[in-house]
């Protein structure tokens, strides 16, 4: 969309203002070359940009500033927490992952010690602003462009960083079946942003497809929104999330139906429902066991992709690694990739949850600031953030992401 | 593979349950099987009566220890705590509540198995408002207390 002649404006999540003129924008916009001409181009020198102020993002900045460093947290939402902003159920662990409370709480937590070096001028916030780009720089620093969004102004930015820590996050997956365009098909991760962000009720009557945690816990919470979840569909012939989860949605009346999965998705101009079908051992549908059943909205829990794009135009090695979820950079157990002083954390360094994103990106932000000179206590809390993540990890839920850290570091070290 | 795992249903064989004479005196009973990693209810006890090897361990709760006091119930991330005691030929139950409306003391709400499915009616007995999960202890008939795990009001 266009606003106020300015092109590829995301009107979706641009706040609105009166006497704004939108338009609608049906080709590729030419670049404005001259809105950057009049705004010059900034720059930026800082010792550390971290990409993404989701919970690995918001630690990385809290514990490298903690070292000396001086940080540059960059974030393209209006406000810091990421995927913790939306989740209002009481996070798992121990007391150093803050177990027992609400994502929610923790990212006003989190945000509350970033503001404390706010204050103090070693972490400068930019929200509503998007790193572009990665581009060629003396062998010392990083180079980036970023621009910043103000109402709907957009600032050019050159930034220069010795170290960077990308905490970009993950994409929802999507599944293929007919009917998959018609409004009401939703990643369940955008429900919860629906409803637990904005306050928007995005159906009256929900059928979920997936029933690992984020399936679980999206059905639970539709449930507390006062909307209808007609029955979760698993493709697995188990429950992937934690019995937990699946115990408080069936004391609800909530079937979750495994070994099932859905065919089609019906309706003229939106979802009028929907057609559920068995699995063989195979994961193939079994003929004539399709079963009908209406609802207006479909919640796709189906797994998450790392965002990588700007990572791997850093330059940085790349592998498929099925258990972390796609693409990810190789790196070692101080989350650095082959290319010194870029490093990563959190879902973009393979699938996980939000208890592991926060201790990856504190050990990112303590190695960076290391790696840098900045040294208070950096090596010992690394060992303890080490030793941390690997007891979150050593149980049988944590074994995916132990194999595919594994996979990781084995072929790290056959690269090096 | 355990059924629980295919439907979200415990059976009696997936719990240990305690004695009619622990019962008696109140117990907490933990509905959390696998091993994840978490434990708050272990550090929410004030008498150190639930323990784990180590934090992927179930926990396993002593209960000639525990004193039903239900700190645990609130603070469990899984929702899966519940306190029982038995009183005569009638069982109080405490559940953990994430839902409006919130019951009041003396209403009388309906009774949910595991399933959800409606058992009976039950009389609030009592409704602690801390935080966001609320404790609401439900009085039912004795056989009950190991089938009732929600409400609706």
């Amino acid at each position: 969309m266009r606003v106020n002649g300015v092109p590829n404006v995301r009107t979706c999540i641009a706040p609105l203002k009166e006497d704004v003129h939108v338009e609608m924008q049906d080709k590729f916009a030419n670049l404005p070359d001259a809105d950057f001409k009049e705004n010059l181009k900034k720059k930026i020198d800082v010792d550390i940009l971290i990409v993404g102020a989701g919970p690995a993002g918001l630690c990385a900045s809290i514990e490298a500033a903690s070292q000396g460093a001086s940080v540059l947290l960059v974030d393209e939402n209006l406000k810091v927490g990421g995927q913790l902003v939306k989740q209002t159920h009481k996070f798992f662990g121990s007391k150093h992952e803050k177990a027992g409370t609400r994502g929610i709480n923790i990212a006003v937590d989190l945000k509350k010690q970033l503001g404390e070096f706010e204050k103090s001028g070693k972490i400068q916030l930019m929200l509503n602003s998007t790193v572009i780009g990665y581009y060629e720089s003396d062998k010392k620093t990083h180079k980036f462009a970023m621009v910043e969004r103000k109402d709907y102004d957009t600032f050019l930015f050159e930034i220069d960083c010795k170290a960077v820590v990308f905490a970009v996050g993950a994409m929802e997956n999507m599944l293929l079946f007919p009917g998959n365009d018609l409004p009401g098909v939703y990643g369940a991760g955008a429900v919860q942003t629906l409803m637990n962000v904005y306050g928007v009720k995005p159906g009256d009557n929900v059928l979920m497809v997936g029933a690992g945690n984020v399936g679980l816990i999206v059905s639970y919470q539709l449930l507390q929104a006062g909307i209808n979840v007609d029955r979760v569909v698993e493709a697995a012939p188990f429950i992937g999330g934690y019995h937990v989860h699946a115990a408080k949605l069936r004391r609800c009346g909530v079937p979750i139906y495994t070994s099932h999965s859905i065919k089609e998705v019906y309706g003229k101009d939106k979802v009028e429902g929907v057609v559920v079908v068995s699995l063989d051992k195979n994961w193939q549908p079994i003929p004539g066991t399709e079963e009908k059943v209406k609802c207006d909205t479909i919640c796709l829990a189906v797994g998450l992709t790392p965002s990588t794009r700007l990572l791997s135009q850093a330059g940085v090695e790349m592998e498929f690694i099925p258990e972390a979820g796609g693409y990810v950079a190789l790196h070692d157990e101080s989350m650095m990739t082959v290319k010194k002083g870029v490093f990563v954390s959190g879902d973009s360094s393979g699938i996980e949850e939000a208890s592991t994103a926060m201790i990856e990106g504190k050990i990112a932000g303590v190695s960076a600031a290391y790696m840098l000179g900045y040294d208070k206590n950096a090596l010992k809390l690394k060992k303890e953030f080490i030793e941390e993540i690997k007891r979150l990890r050593a149980g049988p839920f944590g074994k995916k992401p132990r194999d595919a850290k594994n996979k990781i570091n084995k072929l790290l070290e056959e690269k090096q | 593979m355990k059924n629980y795992e295919k439907d979200g249903i415990l059976t009696i064989k997936d719990l240990s349950l305690p004695t009619d004479e622990q019962l008696k005196k109140g117990v907490a009973l933990i509905e959390c099987v696998q091993e994840i990693p978490c434990n708050p209810c272990v550090d929410s006890c004030p008498v150190g009566a639930i323990s784990m090897k180590d934090i992927n361990a179930p926990p396993v709760v002593d209960y000639d220890k525990c004193i039903a006091c239900g700190k645990c119930i609130g603070v469990c991330p899984g929702l899966a705590i519940f306190v029982i005691k038995i009183k005569n030929d009638k069982a109080l139950v405490s559940i953990p509540y994430e839902f409006l409306p919130v019951p009041a003391k003396g209403d009388t709400v309906k009774a949910l198995n595991r399933k959800g499915k409606i058992v009976s009616d039950a009389i609030v007995q009592r409704v602690i408002k801390k935080g966001k999960t609320m404790i609401i202890t439900i009085e039912v008939e004795k056989d009950l207390y190991n089938d009732i795990r929600n409400i609706r009001v």
